[in-house]
């Protein structure tokens, strides 16, 4: 069949809108770290939908091509991140970040 | 030969490097260099304007002025300054008097600051000065003039002040410097009156464009720059800092204020006399003022019994004189008597200084007496110079004062006679003065009279000089009622020749001139000869201090108490006003307002450390804040 | 046909989104996200984007996720324990979002041009092409990603270890 079924390029500005909110909303709204480490990949993931989705729209591969780079990129992070997160726990034996506030003034 | 435009550039250049010399080696210099620089400088700037002086004499007579350029200096604008020179008769023998005069002021200073341990600042002093004064009477225009006036007014400040370790002589300093100021203040904006009316403030630029001015303006110009004179000149109002300033050493007494600086208001008016002559109310009002402080100072100088004092009224007293004979219009007579004026007076400071120090440090004219014959070569110049002042014939103060009184009494006889008044009291209280000092009994303390010795040759040859000038120095201005030509007058008139036009000539005829020089000659001898039965016949010496005198004499021996009202009147309540608003705007205000800025950068660090929680949610809050912040703001441009 | 396919899987992203944010235990927020993951490659397959749809499951769902879950089972914190912001800090949470949903909605409310459609067939997302691109236009930042994972493991490497205590 054809696919000439076509969606209009809004409704994934809606999307990846609306998939970003909750992460914002995520990151503000728990403590426990690791949960937060999850929204901020919800973030990342809104933007990539928005990449694609823009390239498709344009024809131009370069959007693909930048989706890669950010999922290496959210790869190392998560990497790194976890391990600090890792090493917090060792210290403190919790993972809220309210007790995490060695650099206060 | 040399150019004569080096020439005449080389005259100031002169004492400005002794200056730079001795005053960047104040500490190291041995006295003798010192002198011979300084001296030096002057005598070379003497024989040049001698020089200049007969170059002169072989230029014809209507074309005798030279102008230099040296450069351009300011430009903005239609205002534009050059540094300029103008040598014309006038200020050529101004040129003479401060250079000769100067030079053996110089010599005596060598002699009597000999044991001075600031021996080397007071040369670099009095080089500075020369320089100072020789820029305003050379200036071509106001600026220079006004550059050269107040350079004169700073040296007089340093000089008066010389041993500063004594406050009252920094006070008198200072007194001198301020009310210079004030005179200033009135010269300055009547200088920007002429370029704002003129376009120009070159001297032959403004008067030849003088007659295009109303005159109201160039009434209200001409007495602004008397303001000026009048703080320069001491004449009333402005006067009470000249016998504060006998605080200085008396070779400064006799250089600055007695033979030059205070004659720079008679030099600024004979500049200017196209313009006085254009505005007769403010030549009254010269005329008037002249005549006030000659006969006010003659008053006080009577009752004076500190010997420099009684010499500085009598400055005040012959400055007057000088703007009466200006007033008259008869500027050559002013000019006349300022050259006579400088040796005689010259010569009495330094002949004071002389006795001053042969009686270590005394100056009390009560403690004299008898001076006679242990002083001979002072005794002697100094009755030249009391003869000349009191204008005895053939003495140099004969001839200029007569003058004077002469255009005087053509103009208005009240005020010839106010004039002889005032002349017969300088006789009496100069004649009072000498017999005081040399005559009689020697009242001497014993210690003083232990050391007492003639001064050194370095002291007593400038004192004779200055004396053989007193004698002859007349001789160069015989009117022609005494069968002279008035050389003088010949050499200075094309320079007052445009404001001659203007002012009304009269012209006495031979008999009445003899009668008035008669008579005034007779009366003259008449208080020489009360002065000899009161003081040497019946021996009477001034009252001691703290002796009660009458009312009159008490008044007059405290000046008619005018620094006290000037203190009580101007002083006080100045100091009053800025205490007011040192405690209110100063600490109140600006104080606060600087240490509030710092206390502003402390409150808000303080504030904004509180930012600094390490709570990461808190961080997290603050940024997706910040986010929203930023993009509001793109949309709201 | 191919947007009732889009408005399902669209649907089931933001549901499991908000149920990553609200629920209690770590494990579960793992879990569903990683149904938001396989729902967003649903999307990119839509969109013609099928290598990277591929490479989205393996990374993300295969790799990240497997990793937040191995900390989360090493760290034990699977329980329930965790301490909850005050209501007054959730309360703000919501509102910061929801100030931020209606930032992007005043954002797209004026830009309504965008009439244009996307989808259909295409041949960008096809390996050979995307190859093409990155290889030839993109080739330098490919290399230093490469610079870049080496950097994160060695980071993580020397962060994770263990400090041993020394021996005076």
């Amino acid at each position: 069949m054809t696919n000439t079924q076509y969606i209009p390029i809004d409704y994934y500005i809606w999307l990846a809108a609306i998939l970003f909110t909750i992460g914002i909303l995520g990151v503000l709204y728990r403590r426990n770290a690791i949960v937060i480490f999850m929204c901020i990949e919800l973030m990342l993931n809104a933007v990539n939908i928005l990449m694609v989705a823009f390239s498709s729209y344009r024809q131009d591969a370069a959007g693909q091509v930048f989706v890669f780079f950010i999922m290496a990129v959210a790869a190392a992070e998560v990497a790194v991140g976890l391990a600090i997160l890792v090493m917090m726990y060792r210290n403190t034996q919790s993972t809220d970040i309210n007790i995490l506030n060695r650099i206060k003034w | 030969m040399v150019s004569i435009d080096l020439l005449v550039s080389l005259v100031p250049l002169f004492p400005l490097l002794g200056f730079v010399y001795v005053a960047f080696n104040v500490k190291r210099l041995n006295h003798v260099v010192t002198s011979v620089v300084a001296c030096g400088s002057i005598l070379f700037s003497f024989l040049t304007s001698i020089y200049i002086f007969a170059f002169l004499l072989q230029l014809p007579a209507e074309n005798r002025t030279i102008t230099i350029e040296l450069f351009d200096w300011i430009k903005t604008g239609n205002f534009s300054a050059t540094l300029s020179f103008l040598i014309d008769p006038l200020s050529s023998v101004f040129l003479l008097i401060i250079t000769g005069v100067g030079f053996f002021i110089h010599v005596y200073s060598t002699g009597y600051m000999h044991d001075d341990e600031g021996y080397n600042r007071f040369f670099s002093y009095l080089n500075l000065f020369v320089f100072f004064m020789l820029l305003l009477v050379m200036g071509a225009n106001y600026l220079v003039m006004f550059i050269g006036w107040e350079g004169v007014g700073l040296c007089s400040y340093l000089l008066i002040g010389f041993w500063f370790k004594n406050q009252d002589y920094n006070k008198a300093a200072n007194k001198a410097f301020i009310m210079n100021r004030i005179g200033d203040l009135g010269m300055l904006i009547g200088m920007i009156l002429i370029f704002v009316h003129a376009g120009s403030i070159q001297y032959l630029e403004v008067f030849s464009k003088a007659t295009s001015i109303d005159t109201g303006t160039l009434t209200l110009i001409t007495i602004l720059l008397f303001v000026g004179a009048m703080g320069k000149s001491a004449q009333i109002p402005l006067y009470t800092w000249l016998p504060d300033a006998m605080a200085g050493p008396t070779p400064v007494s006799a250089l600055i204020h007695a033979a030059t600086m205070v004659t720079a208001g008679v030099y600024m008016i004979a500049r200017n006399n196209l313009l006085y002559a254009l505005s007769p109310a403010s030549l009254e009002l010269v005329m008037i003022v002249g005549l006030a402080t000659a006969l006010f100072a003659a008053t006080i100088a009577i009752a004076q019994n500190d010997i420099k004092k009684v010499l500085a009224y009598s400055t005040v007293s012959q400055l007057g004189l000088m703007f009466l004979a200006l007033g008259l219009g008869s500027f050559t007579s002013g000019v006349f008597h300022v050259a006579t004026h400088a040796f005689f007076k010259a010569l009495l400071f330094l002949g004071a200084g002389s006795v001053i120090h042969a009686l270590s440090g005394e100056q009390d004219i009560r403690k004299m007496g008898g001076l006679k014959k242990y002083l001979p070569v002072t005794y002697l110049t100094f009755v030249a110079g009391v003869l000349a002042i009191s204008g005895i014939p053939p003495f140099a103060g004969f001839f200029s004062k007569d003058e004077i009184l002469a255009k005087a009494f053509e103009h208005n006889a009240i005020v010839w006679f106010l004039a002889v008044i005032a002349s017969l009291m300088t006789s009496f209280y100069m004649f009072r003065l000498f017999f005081l000092t040399f005559h009689g009994k020697t009242r001497a303390s014993d210690h003083a009279m232990q050391h007492i010795h003639e001064s050194p040759r370095s002291i007593t040859v400038p004192l004779m000089v200055l004396a053989v000038l007193s004698v002859i120095g007349g001789f160069m201005g015989i009117p022609e009622v005494l069968g002279g030509s008035h050389a003088l007058n010949n050499f200075l008139s094309p320079v007052f020749a445009a404001s001659q036009l203007h002012v009304e000539a009269h012209h006495l005829s031979h008999t009445t001139e003899y009668i008035l020089m008669g008579g005034v000659v007779a009366f003259t001898l008449v208080m020489i000869g009360l002065a000899y039965s009161r003081y040497v016949s019946q021996g009477h010496v001034p009252a001691a201090e703290g002796e009660t005198l009458t009312s009159a004499h008490r008044l007059v021996y405290n000046k008619y108490y005018v620094d006290e009202l000037y203190q009580a009147i101007i002083v006080n309540p100045l100091y009053k006003i800025s205490s007011a608003l040192d405690a209110v705007i100063e600490k109140l205000g600006i104080d606060k307002l600087v240490n509030g800025v710092g206390e502003i950068v402390v409150f808000v660090s303080r504030e904004a450390r509180l930012l600094q929680q390490g709570s990461i949610g808190y961080y997290i809050f603050v940024m997706v804040f910040g986010v929203i912040a930023l993009l509001v703001l793109n949309f709201i441009k | 046909m191919t947007l009732y396919i889009f408005y399902f899987l669209s649907f089931l992203a933001v549901l499991s989104a908000l149920m990553v944010v609200f629920s209690k235990s770590p494990v579960h927020s793992v879990l569903y996200l990683v149904i938001t993951l396989f729902s967003l490659a649903g999307h990119y397959v839509i969109l013609n984007a099928q290598f990277l749809a591929v490479v989205h499951v393996i990374v993300y769902a295969g790799a990240i996720m497997v990793l937040f879950l191995y900390v989360i089972m090493l760290l034990n914190l699977n329980q329930e324990n965790e301490q909850h912001k005050t209501n007054l800090l959730k309360f703000a949470a919501v509102i910061s979002a929801g100030l931020f949903m209606i930032l992007l909605i005043g954002t797209f409310k004026g830009t309504e041009v965008f009439a244009n459609v996307v989808g259909g067939q295409s041949e960008i997302g096809m390996v050979k092409n995307l190859g093409l691109v990155m290889f030839r236009d993109f080739l330098l930042p490919f290399e230093i990603t490469s610079l870049l994972l080496l950097a994160a493991m060695v980071g993580a490497v020397i962060l994770g270890k263990i400090d041993k205590p020394k021996k005076a």
